[in-house]
């Protein structure tokens, strides 16, 4: 088993919000934040340290640095003013982690019963998924690395799980 | 595993989903004017086909959405996906 360049990790706090609206909605949220929302289903677009995940046709995930929760929150609500949303703040509820390398599809594909080749899962695509026995948020940020969240709780589990998988276990 | 196309995400792994049973149930609009025979009828008789069953999946851990399937339960084929509010193929 060969070894990731980098050893998977926690990724800092961060701020998240959970968006969940219709396509005007979303429009106009994308403009308060700075990125458009994608539209495509499991994409991801990012820009500027912000990044927008897709997760179902009504659901994106929205990511900033840590501590933006108030100032995110404003800047979404004026850019969303009557139109009908959901958005919550869940900064707190997840956690991340980076697994990077050039071993780090073969890590993910020890518990992830995804098919992560290049065709199928590009730079750039994001879904919710299972690794072990943990729900997590897959993202392809780059070629050889990828963004993880998941409940705050299971982190350690995640951890430790990957970890384990690259001893081979 | 089973590869199950979800309507919005395409072909996944089956540990992704959900079973939420049998398709199309019909809510009767005033339960009250129903006989106890007609209601538990809905509340609990389901068919219990050997073939072709339309039934409720949902992506649980993917895009978090119902949909319903045409599943064969001999072979657990499944033959089509569709969202819902879409009438059976």
């Amino acid at each position: 088993m060969p070894e990731p360049v980098e050893a998977p990790r926690l990724l800092p706090p961060a701020t998240r919000f959970i968006l969940q609206c219709g396509k005007d909605a979303r429009d106009a949220a994308g403009r308060g934040f700075g990125l458009a929302l994608p539209e495509a289903a499991c994409r991801a677009e990012s820009a500027g340290g912000r990044a927008a995940l897709w997760l179902g046709p009504d659901e994106r995930l929205l990511l900033a640095p840590a501590g933006l929760e108030d100032v995110l929150a404003g800047e979404l609500e004026a850019a969303l003013g009557g139109l009908p949303h959901s958005l919550v703040d869940v900064s707190h509820r997840q956690a991340a982690l980076a697994v990077a390398g050039p071993a780090a599809r073969e890590l993910l594909s020890h518990g992830c019963p995804l098919d992560l080749d290049d065709a199928v899962f590009p730079v750039g695509m994001c879904t919710r998924t299972v690794l072990g026995r943990a729900e997590v948020v897959l993202w392809r940020s780059r070629p050889e690395e990828y963004h993880l969240e998941t409940g705050r709780s299971f982190a350690s589990y995640v951890l430790g799980w990957l970890r384990e998988a690259e001893q081979g276990g | 595993m089973l590869l199950i196309p979800c309507p919005y995400c395409g072909e996944r792994p089956e540990i992704e989903f959900s079973y939420s049973g049998q398709a199309h149930l019909v809510r009767p609009p005033r339960p009250a004017e129903l006989s106890d025979e007609a209601w538990s009828e809905y509340l609990y008789v389901r068919d219990n086909p050997r073939g072709r069953h339309a039934e409720r999946w949902r992506h649980l851990r993917g895009c978090g959405r119902f949909f319903n399937a045409i599943r064969d339960t001999t072979t657990d084929r499944i033959a089509v996906t569709y969202r819902m509010g879409e009438p059976p193929p």
